[in-house]
């Protein structure tokens, strides 16, 4: 009997759904009833860390379109490559994924190393990537659409704003010694001074250092109105343990970041970073609809304890743009898929409402979080209108 | 260079970037004390170093949630209890591991290397299946936060002020242990020659095995203090390790004054160079002053001399 119900379901799905011939005309992996596609992030090595809450987002998404009756009437089938922190083995899985596996689309990468290292294999054999972190911009493909904020996105908001609420004049740029923090802090440098206000220092640091008490101690004798920290990864734990231990109150000395999500407050331990000011797109306690159904679908897959950052975020709308861009597309071939792309909204998103540029990156808003002792971010400030993204500045490179 | 300064704040600057250079100093003994135990007494090069850190950091972890979670009277104390408990974990799995694999390997010092890195990366995996792949954040007692102001505008970080006690008590037992104790006596004994050692009744196998055992502790200790400044994930010990071997190679990888006085040299020109650098230039600097006088001095600061049987 169970075998007749699941044939005549079948049989059912594929009846609904337009036949293969149609909607894939390239020779990807779609059949009657199901479509592959592909996630690619390091699960081991150093960038598991960060790259786990991306899978996660993906997956969520995946397995929620899947439940409300998948793409085209087609079940999504996922399949998993390990880019193990090593940027040729990514250029490798993504291969695989595009010519063996022949994916609609690939979702992953998370820095800047290992996307430069894929864009290749993606051009050449024509696949689709959507990349979530908010990264220095400075790139256009097209087969990549970014769902994270480029560099001008992320920053300017945030500088007007300190400049405006806190009066600040004067900043100190830290960053981490690798082309991500350079070319924000270019950026940062280049509106700071068009506006009037000073630069006092600009530091970078070798990727894990854990001593900062010369650079705090500087901080201490400049005494900029706003210290810019653009620190990434583990070092962020040291920065803000030593920057509290050496006496610097966050309540009377204003920091912004566009580096500390809620996954690397998790690591520092909110106490010691209660009081700092996150500059970008998607806080975890941002109050609409959509964000608490996210948040509550997000800790009833991966458990309650679990915390979400900018990124995760990011990495969700991946799926859903993609479903959008094939069901207004009526295919899941890569060319049409970009053409039908462009204006695509996504009015279902966690951060609210975003919207695909034809430069292949959203419209956002920015957002102002201040850091509280529990390890989350109150939402202070969000642009009144939808950023354009502007991958390639003018004036500020 | 010194543009914008006044006398008093160059005097605040000196005064400050001393006590960087300090705490900075101690850190660096607190890694390499029990790597140069096990590399200059015994010739293993122990790659699972930072591994051992990082397990002490998860024994403080862990010590104080279950203080918040049961006897949240006593959190302004635990971190005492949590260096001990790091102690006894970590020197228990240092001796558990010279049993299963170092004593095999004693006579083949190269391949300690990769058996100990494989013990690396097999821990690394441990951490990240028990604990989970984001870092952890250990929190501190209160007291243990915060700046003692010396004037206006010299200020020091109690913690870096706990960093340089526990160093300086450390050393002070390795130093007892090694130079005052018949235990020590031994140690160097079987070092200098192990078949005359032998022969006047030392016992060499368990000698080893202790040095390795409190080589691991110390590296244990080690982590648990760090997690006053750095990050605890299951790949963090991998930030410490090249400074870590840096420290013991410069130092004359058989002397443990050696080493000392390596960490305070490497320690003190960081700090004074990042003053007026930025920081990833101030570590070229300080690499290339180390590789220079590595040209000079090939066998690093301090050399004992050594008879080998």
């Amino acid at each position: 009997m169970t075998s007749v119900g699941a044939l005549a379901g079948l049989a059912g799905a594929a009846h609904a759904a337009p036949p293969t011939a149609e909607v894939n005309t390239t020779g990807l992996a779609v059949t009657d009833t199901e479509v592959t596609v592909g996630i690619l992030h390091s699960v081991t090595g150093t960038m598991a860390i960060s790259e786990t809450g991306s899978v996660q987002a993906e997956k969520l998404a995946i397995a929620q379109i899947n439940a409300s009756g998948g793409i085209l009437g087609r079940q999504i089938k996922v399949v998993q490559e390990d880019g193990a922190s090593d940027w040729p083995t990514f250029a490798e899985k993504a291969r695989k994924l595009l010519v063996s596996d022949k994916t609609a689309a690939v979702f992953g990468c998370w820095t800047s190393a290992s996307r430069k290292a894929v864009l290749p294999v993606f051009e050449k054999e024509n696949g689709l990537l959507y990349y979530p972190t908010f990264y220095e911009g400075l790139e256009e493909s097209p087969n990549v659409f970014y769902t994270g904020q480029e560099a001008t996105q992320q920053i300017l908001a945030g500088i007007d704003w300190v400049m405006k609420e806190k009066g600040a004049k004067s900043f100190y740029l830290l960053g981490s010694d690798y082309i991500w923090p350079r070319t924000s802090n270019k950026i940062a440098r280049k509106h700071i001074e068009m506006n009037g206000a000073k630069v006092l220092g600009e530091e970078y640091f070798a990727l894990g250092h854990t001593q900062f008490n010369s650079a705090i101690n500087k901080i201490k004798l400049r005494k900029p109105d706003v210290i810019y920290a653009i620190i990434v990864g583990g070092s962020n734990v040291a920065f803000y343990k030593q920057l509290k231990a050496a006496g610097v109150d966050l309540s009377k000395q204003t920091l912004l970041t566009i580096s500390v999500t809620e996954d690397e407050v998790l690591g520092i331990g909110g106490e010691n970073i209660a009081g700092a000011y996150a500059s970008m797109k998607y806080f975890q306690s941002l109050d609409n609809p959509n964000n608490t159904a996210f948040v509550a679908a997000f800790k009833e897959m991966w458990g309650k304890d679990i915390v979400i950052g900018d990124v995760t975020q990011a990495a969700y709308l991946g799926p859903w743009l993609w479903k959008a861009a094939v069901e207004k597309a009526g295919s899941f071939d890569v060319d049409k898929v970009r053409a039908a792309s462009p204006d695509i909204e996504l009015t279902t998103a966690p951060e609210g409402y975003v919207k695909i540029h034809p430069n292949h990156h959203l419209w956002s808003k920015t957002r102002i979080g201040l850091a509280k002792p529990d390890g989350q971010f109150e939402v202070l400030y969000e642009t009144a209108e939808l950023m354009e993204p502007d991958p390639f500045p003018k004036g500020y490179q | 260079m010194f543009d914008g300064y006044t006398a008093s704040e160059l005097v605040s600057i000196l005064a400050m970037q001393g006590f960087a250079g300090l705490i900075l100093f101690s850190v660096f003994l607190l890694m390499a004390l029990g790597l140069a135990i096990i590399f200059g007494q015994m010739g293993v090069i122990n790659m699972a170093h930072g591994e051992f850190m990082i397990l002490g950091a998860y024994m403080t972890y862990l010590t104080s949630t279950i203080t918040a979670e049961y006897f949240p009277g006593l959190f302004a104390g635990y971190f005492f209890v949590a260096m001990l408990v790091a102690f006894i974990t970590a020197g228990a799995l240092g001796l558990l591991m010279e049993w299963a694999l170092i004593r095999h390997l004693y006579k083949r010092p190269l391949d300690t290397l990769l058996a100990t890195w494989g013990v690396s990366l097999i821990l690394q995996q441990t951490y990240r299946s028990v604990f989970g792949a984001r870092e952890v954040g250990v929190s501190l007692p209160d007291w243990m936060m915060g700046a003692l102001p010396l004037s206006d505008t010299i200020e020091v970080p109690i913690n870096g002020l706990f960093v340089m006690a526990l160093t300086l008590v450390i050393s002070g037992i390795v130093f007892l242990l090694m130079f005052r104790s018949s235990w020590g006596l031994q140690v160097r004994a079987v070092t200098q020659n192990r078949v005359m050692a032998g022969a006047a009744g030392i016992n060499g196998r368990r000698v080893d095995a202790m040095t390795f055992a409190l080589g691991c502790g110390i590296a244990g200790v080690a982590g648990s203090a760090f997690t006053m400044i750095g990050s605890t994930g299951p790949t963090s010990g991998q930030l410490y390790i090249v400074d870590t071997f840096l420290v013991v190679v410069f130092g004359g990888a058989q002397s443990l004054l050696g080493t000392i006085a390596s960490a305070l040299t490497i320690s003190q020109s960081q700090s004074t160079l990042e003053f007026f650098l930025s920081g990833s230039m101030a570590k070229v600097f300080t690499l290339l002053v180390v590789v220079l006088i590595l040209l000079i001095r090939p066998q690093g600061l301090f050399v004992l001399k050594v008879r080998k049987a």
